[in-house]
């Protein structure tokens, strides 16, 4: 190139690097020292060492129980989105079975997938506030007033420790299933129809030819998935802020590790040990995603 | 995602007796879930919409009958007592500034990296991409801190910056691919004839990563207008309630609304949040979708 490249280069540079170092190599540099020290927000905090982990995994119930629940998160979430999304991907793009030796979609699926897609532009924030009303517990509820019309009880959907976790885990389904439907249907576009065509001349149902053609040829995008929809199970905040009972609640039992960091930090000001938090789920987000990319790679299909 | 629709000559499978019945049970119950989804998804919003036209009565009442009365008092209610209006106009304000910043800012770290050759480019281009691996909830105090000690805390300017900078790594690594697969050809065309740098890139290159451009835009423009966790860390202390952006205000209005019973207020709130992604998403579903796979298809 010609003259002045480094002027050029550096005053393109110089106002993204300085924001991105000051708001997030900063911080994150910061977290791991902070996460050593007691500090509270008025004196400098000491520095003490594992303290902070130490208590964190032997005397946080809150802690543990937001772990569990990424545990269940963890697996629920990716396996119970990425079955319903590859069911109607199918439906959507091979279902209308064979049009003369041709596979196509079933009548309408433009707008399902549009449709399916929609909850993916609306915010959780407000997703939660919506599903406050759905899930009431009385007849006042959308589905409470379906079941109590049926002679039922009304279920207690967020106020029943032991289905609250379950009723927040089929909201962050009820938004993510469209996103992974038209992943999935990109991948399925891309598998080439020949292969289709050979297996039905082979004479292989719809059944067989889910497993055995468009399942193989979709791993990757599948990959992708399990991996995005892994990296989601250690969020959950902003849901769980807007829609459980007292955050958290009831009685921990939909609580996860962002919100005990948000808790933690901000209500009781013990700005270390939430920042330990921190540096946990960092540790594990990563473990996640390294051990998830390794299993999964060995398995895919050489086209 | 086009599907092919023209005939083909040959027949398919040995026993079409056979394949047919299969093909019926199949295509009946995946019909049944494919129209079961689609309602699931849609029952709850239009539900929604009819309740922000209800008393407090009919709302505690049974939950599936239709308003009594457009009452469109509650709108009124939800848009000026409530703030909504204010909230709305501050989301609009805080990401239309956050996201131009955003593609300029991350454009023109991508295109330098992307087509320049220069000591540190590789260090620089890691440190941006390595900001995808790390969960926000790990800076989140520290941020807090830098944010107040800046004097930025409860300010719309820390909060488009804040915005900016956790934007960047996926902007700079999607863009830096983007400008890496353009031709060489025009930009040597356009220096030969004498283009500056600056000139090259603003009138050159950006025209022609266009589409990559809008597809990162839409990106950005969903993810910051849905951000949830910064607002609610960095805009609070004295007079924030001003300044909140809309899911801030949206998910305050639930527990104020318990106080003040005003459900029908709260339901036309909600009403107002979500109908106009409705409206956006309607217009331009075909490139908000392929904006927000982006990140995976690549």
């Amino acid at each position: 190139m010609r003259h002045g490249k480094y002027p050029f280069v550096i005053g393109f540079l110089a106002a993204p690097v300085t924001i991105y170092v000051v708001f997030v190599i900063a911080p994150y540099a910061q977290a791991f020292y902070m996460a050593l020290t007691n500090w509270r927000g008025l004196s400098p905090g000491k520095f003490v060492g594992l303290e902070n982990f130490q208590r964190l995994f032997t005397n946080d119930d809150a802690f543990w129980k937001a772990l569990q629940h990424h545990g269940i998160l963890l697996l629920a979430l990716p396996l119970i989105t990425i079955i319903i999304a590859l069911f109607l991907a199918f439906m959507l793009n091979v279902g209308g079975g064979s049009q003369k030796g041709i596979m196509t979609g079933v009548w309408g699926s433009k707008f399902y997938r549009v449709v399916f897609f929609l909850p993916q532009v609306l915010a959780v924030a407000i997703l939660g506030v919506l599903f406050q009303a759905i899930y009431r517990p009385d007849g006042s509820g959308m589905i409470n007033s379906l079941i109590t019309k049926a002679g039922l009880e009304p279920i207690g959907f967020l106020i029943e420790p032991k289905i609250a976790l379950w009723s927040i885990i089929a909201v962050l389904v009820w938004q993510a299933v469209g996103f992974y439907v038209v992943l999935f249907s990109a991948g399925m576009s891309n598998i080439p129809k020949d292969i289709y065509e050979a297996a039905m001349l082979d004479g292989a149902t719809r059944m067989s030819m889910f497993f055995r053609v468009t399942l193989p040829l979709l791993w990757d995008t599948l990959q992708v998935a399990w991996v995005y929809l892994g990296i989601a199970a250690f969020d959950a905040f902003a849901i769980v802020q807007t829609l459980s009972v007292d955050q958290g609640g009831p009685d921990g039992s939909t609580t996860v590790i962002g919100m005990e960091i948000y808790r933690n930090a901000f209500t009781y000001s013990k700005y270390g040990y939430a920042s330990a938090m921190g540096v946990a789920l960092f540790f594990l987000t990563i473990t996640f995603a390294a051990l998830s990319l390794r299993v999964s790679r060995r398995e895919s299909v050489e086209m | 995602m086009a599907i092919d629709t023209k005939p083909a000559s040959k027949s398919a499978a040995p026993s079409p007796e056979k394949t047919r019945r299969e093909v019926n049970i199949l295509a009946g119950f995946g019909h049944a879930f494919l129209a079961v989804w689609a309602l699931l998804i849609i029952a709850p919003l239009i539900w929604t919409f009819l309740a922000s036209f209800k008393s407090n009565e009919e709302i505690f009442g049974d939950a599936w009958t239709m308003p009594g009365a457009l009452r469109l008092d509650n709108w009124t209610r939800a848009w000026s007592e409530a703030h909504v209006g204010q909230y709305f106009l501050n989301s609009v304000f805080v990401v239309a500034l956050s996201t131009a910043g955003t593609m300029l800012l991350g454009a023109m770290a991508a295109y330098v990296l992307a087509r320049y050759s220069f000591w540190g480019n590789r260090i620089i281009y890691y440190l941006f991409v390595s900001g995808l691996a790390f969960p926000v909830f790990l800076a989140l105090v520290p941020l807090f801190f830098v944010v107040r000690n800046l004097g930025l805390l409860n300010s719309y300017l820390g909060l488009i910056l804040v915005y900016i900078a956790y934007s960047l790594p996926f902007t700079v690594f999607f863009l830096a691919a983007f400008f890496k697969s353009l031709p060489n050809s025009v930009a040597e065309a356009a220096t030969m004839d004498g283009a500056s740098h600056t000139r090259l890139f603003f009138q050159v290159m950006m025209p022609m990563a266009r589409s990559g451009l809008i597809s990162i835009t839409i990106f950005n423009v969903i993810g910051q207008w849905n951000q949830y966790l910064l607002p609610l860390a960095l805009l609070q202390g004295e007079g924030a309630e001003d300044k909140w952006v809309l899911t801030q205000g949206i998910a305050n209005i639930s527990t104020s609304a318990g106080f003040d019973a005003d459900w029908g207020g709260l339901f036309a709130a909600l009403t107002m949040a979500i109908l106009p992604m409705i409206v956006i998403y309607a217009i331009f579903q075909r490139q908000i979708q392929s904006g927000l796979t982006s990140g995976a298809v690549k």
